[in-house]
């Protein structure tokens, strides 16, 4: 087990590696001079010769490159211009919302579904099971952001039910659970789909296997067979699917996020984008670039863990 | 006594290309404390055979005549699906064919062995307890330590005794063992046999054993049943059989067995022609396609010949064994 | 089912049996049916819709659909009706286009690192491993910095999602191919690597590919809504659907027409396309089941 932990680990620290030197390139490659675009139009060339410096854009290329790249490693992301406080801290300071919003999303995820999947496997053919199949397509194909927009439209504006904007009271629980109630439905609605078929097809697949017909044959009863022996299985897969699905989910909470007016960090990414303010954003990509590794990394560990096969395998 | 007696059975499949017969008028008994064989091809009907018994046919699949009557007293193709559940794993148990599918990967081996005895009443103790004593006797080395193991730390032939141990645990009165060594190598298989044996006769039971190993079942059976496109061609005591086959496919059958050759030979004999399709059985006779033997009242179906007390040959020339016609 | 399935798709006979086949699916048919509605919709906007999709008409502000404008007006009085077939057009064109471009330079790139070197198959992985790790709205957030708010932004950032997946599966097959006989046969004939990849590896590689990125429509035109209705892709005035969306989203509370108006067309088209891919990819070849 140690060992392929060991082994995932590596991966993924050069992965991370490669990442960084992408976005690096990508910084570098920006047109304008990121000091003047933050200081504005009227700053004068000493102001933007002193903001350089201290933004290290003086330096050579590949001086600069190293600073970001051991900075990086070490947590120093660089100083957010604005505020002047370091980048880390302020992303740090709205991960929290995301994760929990994440959190939200998988939650409806797996609460659907799992109990989907593994009903229409049982009931293979029968209407229920095709009518899953045909639901889960669907709220796969449709963007969440549309998901968002129109949960927004009727269940905030419309039905009045929960409320529209923001993460809620801080302290209060209760109200910031109902404030995450409708942008996590947007960002977990679709992998309810993805994870019914994908559960559907393993728990099939296991329903086939000999130990299957074993456990039968000692007359073990049928639920037992179905949630001990099938479904213990059949779960591998989605927690995989889970750990890419985490990373996408990232990409619905931006949306989520911005529709619901919710702290956080994709509306962190999207206002300095909008006012420019690109080591912010550099360093908010990267944060959950890492986030995103480290996640796959862990469902990866955690399939090791379920699944006794894998970890002596490696 | 008789633990198991299948009179008349047949069972039908619902496929798209029509209904198939898997098994048509099948009648054999096991008595108690014997080891029944059952050969045969593949798609000879065998596996129908133990899901029919076990109660497991696919949905697409239900008996359409016969019964099974198991211990004298209850009748196994309507038995409410309850009660069958409460016989199988209890007096009834089963070893399957593939030894590294046939245990449950993600669950420990005492956990499926504690599992299994869920209706016993036993406390958890007892239970592993009853786990770890029954490895001891498939010779599992470490069995304390072994309980907590995963199937796959097992081998191959590990596996298929700890899968023997877990269908004994509960001393059934008839264990179904379906191909148990067809996975395993020679020498393994005859350590599988020997202890199977061994087993069967220190709790009592009786034993249906299918196979296709015609020397393991020469070794291990008390009684022999031939089947071929699901019917019984052929059944009676191991000696009769393998001394006297009566059935021109019994005899054929035995002929390609290599273990039975005599010197060297240059080509294997095979049974020219393939199984009939079970959704269009030949009328009379089903194995006339192929038989050499074949004659004109053969198109009828032939009656079951008693050639000795219980041994038994769906087959119109039977009385006649082949030796003695080839030497006429 | 099986027979139609080592044929390429191109062929004539097949293309009837598939269309046959699929015709008898009723999620076939519902999805055929949606997708010919949306791209008739784009080819004849001009046709079906009167008005200009850009005139302003600041007396028509925020009118609710009427006879006169089929789904209302938005805040600048201009006609959605117009603007929803319009922006139909963009994002079939963007779909298409960068779907084809993304196809391309997969190809090319699968190709390359599975019949080229190792130590540049090494490389390649590891960058499409590396372009996977970016969360896909993370991406075109840092691709936006880069670009500014443009179709470009778009485009580019629909081929960086799109080509590490499609060069895998090219490489996949490559290397699959590399070793078989016939290959072998045409490198022992002094054939050039290059020769080798047009004739014998291309036209086998190729068919799963056009179909697995077909499937990939839906998720395209997501991309260019969700960066339009966050006001990074498409520029106003141009229609989209993203950018009705986000003028829509400001006025949700009174003019809840707009939402509907620009969300709708996303959700149909992108239903529509998903199952009609669904359908004939089961057709096609039950293989590519339960792909993702």
């Amino acid at each position: 087990m140690l060992n392929y932990a060991i082994k995932r680990l590596g991966l993924a620290v050069v992965i991370v590696s490669v990442a960084m030197t992408l976005l690096f390139s990508m910084i570098y490659l920006i047109p304008g001079d990121p000091a003047s675009v933050a200081l504005g139009p009227r700053a004068t060339p000493e102001m933007v010769a002193a903001l350089r410096a201290r933004m290290g854009l003086d330096q050579p290329v590949w001086v600069q490159f190293w600073n970001f790249y051991s900075g990086a490693w070490t947590g120093d992301l660089g100083i957010e211009v604005l505020s002047n406080r370091p980048v880390l801290t302020v992303v740090m300071e709205q991960l929290p919302f995301t994760l929990a919003l994440i959190a939200g999303g998988i939650t409806w995820s797996v609460a659907l579904g799992i109990p989907l999947g593994c009903m229409a496997a049982v009931r293979r053919g029968s209407f229920a099971d095709r009518l899953v199949g045909v639901l889960s397509v669907a709220v796969i194909a449709v963007p969440s952001f549309v998901v968002a927009i129109y949960a927004l439209l009727i269940f905030a504006v419309a039905l009045q039910w929960l409320p529209a904007i923001g993460a809620g009271e801080p302290g209060d629980l209760g109200d910031q659970l109902t404030h995450l109630i409708l942008p996590s439905l947007a960002v977990g609605l679709g992998w309810v789909g993805y994870i019914a078929r994908m559960v559907r097809a393993s728990m099939l697949e296991v329903l086939e296997a000999s130990h299957i017909r074993t456990a039968r044959a000692f007359g073990l009863p049928e639920r037992q067979i179905t949630y001990r022996y099938a479904l213990s299985i059949a779960i591998l897969p989605t927690v995989t699917l889970l750990g890419i699905g985490i990373g996408q989910m990232l990409s619905s909470a931006v949306f989520a996020e911005i529709v619901f007016a919710r702290p956080g960090i994709g509306k962190l990414v999207y206002d300095a984008i909008l006012t420019r303010n690109y080591p912010l954003v550099t360093g908010a990509v990267l944060v959950t670039t890492v986030l995103f590794v480290v996640i796959n990394v862990i469902a990866d560990l955690i399939i090791g863990a379920l699944d006794p096969r894998v970890r002596s395998g490696f | 006594m008789t633990v198991l007696a299948v009179s008349g059975l047949s069972v039908e499949f619902t496929t798209e290309g029509g209904t198939l017969q898997a098994l048509r008028d099948v009648s054999f008994e096991v008595p108690e404390r014997k080891i029944v064989g059952v050969v045969g091809e593949s798609g000879c009907g065998k596996s129908t055979l133990i899901n029919a018994i076990l109660g497991l046919l696919a949905d697409n699949g239900h008996v359409s005549a016969g019964e099974i009557l198991f211990e004298g007293a209850q009748e196994l193709t309507t038995l409410d699906p309850t009660s069958m559940r409460a016989l199988r794993g209890e007096r009834i148990s089963t070893v399957f064919q593939d030894p590294m599918g046939a245990l449950n990967p993600v669950l420990s081996v005492g956990r499926q062995m504690v599992n299994v005895q869920y209706r016993s009443g036993r406390s958890k103790a007892e239970k592993t307890a009853r786990a770890v004593e029954m490895l001891q006797k498939v010779r599992i080395p470490d069995a304390e330590k072994a309980v907590n193991r995963y199937p796959h730390e097992f081998s191959g032939g590990m596996k298929q005794r700890i899968a023997i141990a877990m269908a004994l645990m509960m001393e059934p009165a008839l264990l179904i063992a379906d191909e148990p060594t067809t996975a395993l190598d020679a020498t393994l298989e005859v350590a599988t046999i020997e202890l199977l044996k061994e087993l069967q006769e220190e709790i009592g039971c009786s034993v249906l054993f299918i196979s296709h190993h015609l020397g393991v079942i020469a070794e291990l059976c008390d009684e022999v049943i031939v089947m071929y496109a699901g019917e019984v061609v052929e059944r009676g005591d191991v000696r009769d059989i393998f001394n006297d086959p009566r059935h021109p496919y019994a005899h054929r059958l035995l002929d390609c067995d290599p273990a039975r050759q005599k010197g060297l030979v240059r080509h294997l004999p095979t049974i020219p022609g393939e199984i009939p399709d079970l959704r269009a059985r030949p009328e009379g006779c089903i194995f006339r396609p192929r038989c050499h033997r074949a004659e004109a009242r053969c198109t009828e179906t032939p009656p079951e010949i008693v050639v000795s007390p219980g041994h038994m040959a769906r087959c119109w020339v039977a009385e006649v064994p082949e030796r003695a016609e080839a030497a006429r | 089912m099986s027979e139609a399935v080592s044929e390429p798709p191109a062929e004539v006979g097949t293309f009837r049996r598939t269309m046959r086949r699929l015709l008898r699916e009723p999620l076939g048919v519902f999805g055929l049916s949606l997708v010919i509605l949306v791209v008739g919709a784009a080819v004849f906007a001009d046709l079906l819709a009167s008005a200009e999709p850009s005139r302003i008409s600041p007396r028509d502000r925020f009118l609710p659909p009427s006879a006169d404008h089929l789904m209302g007006t938005d805040q600048l009085g201009r006609d959605l009706f117009a603007r929803v077939l319009h922006g139909g057009r963009i994002a079939l064109l963007v779909a298409v286009g960068s779907t084809v471009v993304s196809l391309l330079i997969g190809i090319v790139l699968g190709l390359i690192a599975g019949y080229g070197p190792r130590w540049l198959d090494n490389i390649l992985i590891l960058v499409f491993d590396a372009l996977k790790s970016f969360p896909t709205v993370m991406l075109a957030l840092a691709l936006v910095t880069l670009f500014g708010p443009s179709l470009t932004a778009v485009v580019v950032v629909v081929i960086l999602v799109n080509v590490p997946g499609y060069a895998r599966i090219i490489r996949t097959q490559t290397i699959a191919l590399k070793s078989s006989e016939y290959v072998t046969a045409a490198q022992s004939m002094g054939a050039s690597p290059a020769r080798i990849l047009r004739v014998h590896v291309l036209p086998n590689v190729v068919g799963p590919i056009v179909i697995l990125a077909s499937m990939d429509i839906p998720v395209v035109i997501a991309i260019e809504a969700g960066m339009s209705f966050l006001g990074l892709g498409v520029r106003p005035p141009t229609p989209s659907w993203g950018a009705i969306l986000n003028d829509g989203f400001a006025n949700i509370r009174e003019s809840a027409w707009i939402v509907i108006a620009g969300g709708v067309p996303i959700i149909l088209t992108t239903l529509g396309f998903t199952f009609l891919g669904e359908t004939l990819r089961d057709v096609f070849d039950p293989r590519l089941k339960g792909r993702g």
